[in-house]
């Protein structure tokens, strides 16, 4: 216990941990505040003018349509030559129907509350789950080169209560931090929605499903938290981790990305790890494969599509941890000191 | 009395792909007796760092059997670690804390009262620069550190690895008078050094190390009397007769160095014989005084790392015992 708290101590006494902590809650209350000003409340005078401006696009999409309609035929009896201009089937060229023009798209943007809270989650998330991974690297990763893990081991030999306590400490620091920010989050954006939107029609099943969501958030940023700790451990070296992480993201994911567009793989975002990421915080993330992609006439397309869901996720999540957590206990366990 | 320390045919490996193998502990055996100082001694890579770092449970050994204050480590690490206090070659410490702050925390870890820390603070004479951080201090400051690091558990095993580096002269004496004081409380003190002379002042005995096994160990005076070389001074009444004696010395196969008022004699068993054997050519001995040797010439003699003019030593060149049993250079390098 005395252990614990001392090692929680000394994350908090770190000027890495207060400075980064800092530039997370800042880039978040960024986040809160554009939305701010980015949105706007809409009254029932702006509602039926836009209902009115989507009305005339639509009259005009139905004049033009009979236009080119009347037109493809008059070419078709007249024999003349089109270019591929007019369809073989003259009947095809129809307006779009009436809902597909939104009455939004003439109004400007509003915050929802029920429709768009959940999306905010994926920043919050991944922010603070960035914030974790290098506060975790680097809180264990200069204790090693610094020979502070050294030093430590003199007092305490045990190595696994060491790291285990050491990892104890760091996650207790991270939800320390991450669930009054999560609840300043939702405070921040209900209010944002109360003044620049609507909080309507929250039920208790909306308001849960928020909640899910806000845990599995927590939990992607204690996952990478942990990854950033055991890399640095295992590389016994901030740098190592950070660099590891650079390494595979660019080279590895960005690499991978373009070799399996260029070999035309199907669903080439199953095999990219944000795709994952998305898919634990969004429930499920729906790949879509344009080759295979049947326009109608006014371009909407028909792709073949693929679920990852986020049990999926929650599978690669684990077993990433469990690999490279037990990696680095293994590490720690068998390897000299020096 | 009982030993406080004590090491028993370690052994340590290194491995390299490229390299091969380097045994840098060969059979090590070592023993330290409650209440002493104790100098450990060799040369650049004999073992020293790798023996401390093995019993300390921070690398493991390839063979052999250790204890520390009676208890059987690694195993009993747990246990006796809050009784050894040590600092492993040079001091490390996380460079952006405080003294204070750095002692605090491995005080919290170690569950030991925070008042404590500022007595080592105060013993080791940071007292005054305790809040500045670690980046700033000079390496003989962080050496104090890390001496205050190790009394922080007031342990009965005390083990500093060369802890006079980087001390100004004032603080090596500090730091002598500190240790002795310590061992007077009945704190056991074990330290490896280079400042042979130092050693001398401060151990009660010592162990000297080359190439991973132990060539010499016991107490000062002992070790100095094994091992004095058999040197002596002699001045006759006449200087003008120093020729002849040194021709009559040299026939009785005694190695002759001749000087312009007397004669250093190195190789007599007894002094007697000089005597006698001067006598019996009517030369007259007016002083014959056996030289004292120091640990200094000691250790280079039983490490054989005494400097040749004209040729650069390489680490690793030293004294190995076991083998043939040789003085001289010895292979012990990559390779085997
Ligand atoms: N981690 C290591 N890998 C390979 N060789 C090592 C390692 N640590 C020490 N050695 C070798 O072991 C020998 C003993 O080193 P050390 O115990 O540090 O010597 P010293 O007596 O100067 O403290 C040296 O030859 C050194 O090169
Ligand atoms: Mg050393």
């Amino acid at each position: 216990m005395s252990l614990f708290r001392t090692e929680l101590r000394r994350l908090s006494k770190r000027r890495f941990t207060r400075y980064m902590t800092l530039l997370g809650l800042l880039v978040l209350a960024a986040v809160v505040v554009g939305v701010f000003f980015t949105n706007q409340k809409i009254d029932a005078g702006q509602l039926a003018r836009a209902e009115r401006q989507a009305d005339q696009q639509y009259q005009e999409q139905v004049r033009w349509s009979e236009q080119e309609r009347v037109a493809c035929e008059q070419a078709k009896t007249a024999g003349t030559a089109t270019d591929g201009r007019y369809p073989d089937d003259c009947s095809v060229i129809t307006p779009p129907p009436r809902e597909e023009i939104k009455a939004e798209w003439f109004l400007p943007s509003t915050f929802d509350f029920k429709e768009t809270f959940d999306e905010t989650l994926i920043p919050f998330a991944a922010i603070l789950a960035l914030v974790g991974f290098v506060i975790g690297a680097s809180f264990v990763g200069a204790e090693w080169s610094t020979g502070g893990m050294m030093n430590l081991l003199l007092w305490r030999p045990k190595r696994l209560t060491v790291l285990l306590t050491k990892l104890a400490a760091l996650l207790t620091g991270i939800l320390a931090v991450t669930l009054p920010a999560a609840v300043l989050w939702f405070a921040g954006f209900w209010a944002v929605a109360n003044f620049r939107g609507s909080t309507e029609k929250m039920t208790s099943g909306v308001w849960q499903s928020f909640m899910l969501t806000g845990v599995r958030g927590v939990v992607l940023v204690l996952v990478l938290t942990t990854i950033g700790f055991a890399l640095a451990s295992l590389g016994r070296h901030t740098a190592m981790a950070l660099g590891g992480v650079v390494a595979v993201m660019v080279v590895g994911q960005f690499g991978l990305g373009i070799l399996l567009s260029m070999a035309s793989v199907r669903f080439a975002e199953a095999w990219l790890l944000p795709t994952y990421a998305l898919a634990w915080m969004t429930k499920t993330v729906t790949l879509q494969d344009w080759n295979s992609c049947n326009a109608t006439y006014y371009g909407e397309c028909k792709p073949a599509t693929m679920d990852i869901t986020w049990q999926q996720s929650s599978v690669l999540l684990s077993v990433g941890v469990v690999v490279i957590l037990g990696a680095a206990l293994w590490a720690m366990r068998r390897r000299d000191i020096s | 009395m009982p030993a406080v320390l004590e090491i028993e045919g370690l052994r340590k490996t290194y491995k390299s792909r490229r390299r091969g193998t380097r045994n840098a502990l060969d059979g090590f055996d070592m023993r330290v007796d409650a209440g002493q100082v104790h100098g450990f001694l060799g040369p650049n890579g004999s073992g020293k760092t790798t023996t401390l770092r093995t019993l300390l449970g921070l690398i493991r050994p390839d063979g052999g059997r250790m204890a520390l204050l009676g208890h059987e480590v690694p195993d009993a690490l747990p246990t006796v670690a809050g009784q050894v206090g040590a600092i492993v070659e040079s001091p490390q410490f996380f460079p952006h804390f405080t003294a204070r702050d750095t002692l605090s925390l491995l005080a919290g870890a170690g569950e030991v009262p925070a008042v404590r820390v500022d007595e080592v603070l105060e013993l080791v004479g940071l007292r005054d620069r305790s809040g500045e951080r670690v980046k700033t201090y000079s390496l003989g400051m962080k050496q104090r550190l890390a001496v205050a690091s190790a009394l922080l558990k007031n342990p009965k095993l005390l083990i500093l690895d060369e802890p006079a580096n980087g001390l100004d002269p004032g603080g090596i004496r500090e730091m002598r008078t500190l240790m002795r004081t310590l061992a007077e409380s009945g704190m056991t003190v074990v330290l490896s050094s280079h400042i042979l002379g130092e050693i001398q002042l401060i151990c009660d005995s010592v162990t000297i190390i080359s190439l991973g096994r132990r060539v010499a160990f016991g107490p000062v005076d002992e070790v100095l009397a094994q091992h004095s070389s058999g040197a002596v001074r002699i001045r006759l009444e006449a200087v003008s007769d120093l020729p002849v004696a040194t021709e009559a010395l040299t026939q009785a196969g005694i190695r002759v160095t001749g000087h312009p008022d007397h004669l250093m004699l190195a190789g007599v068993d007894k002094p007697a014989s000089v005597t006698r054997l001067l006598a019996e050519k009517n030369l007259y001995v007016s002083e014959l005084a056996p030289i004292a040797v120091d640990l200094e010439s000691v250790f280079l003699e039983l490490t054989a790392t005494a400097p040749v003019p004209g040729q650069h030593r390489q680490v690793d060149e030293s004294m190995k015992v076991g083998g043939t049993g040789q003085p001289g250079p010895a292979g012990g390098g990559w390779g085997a």
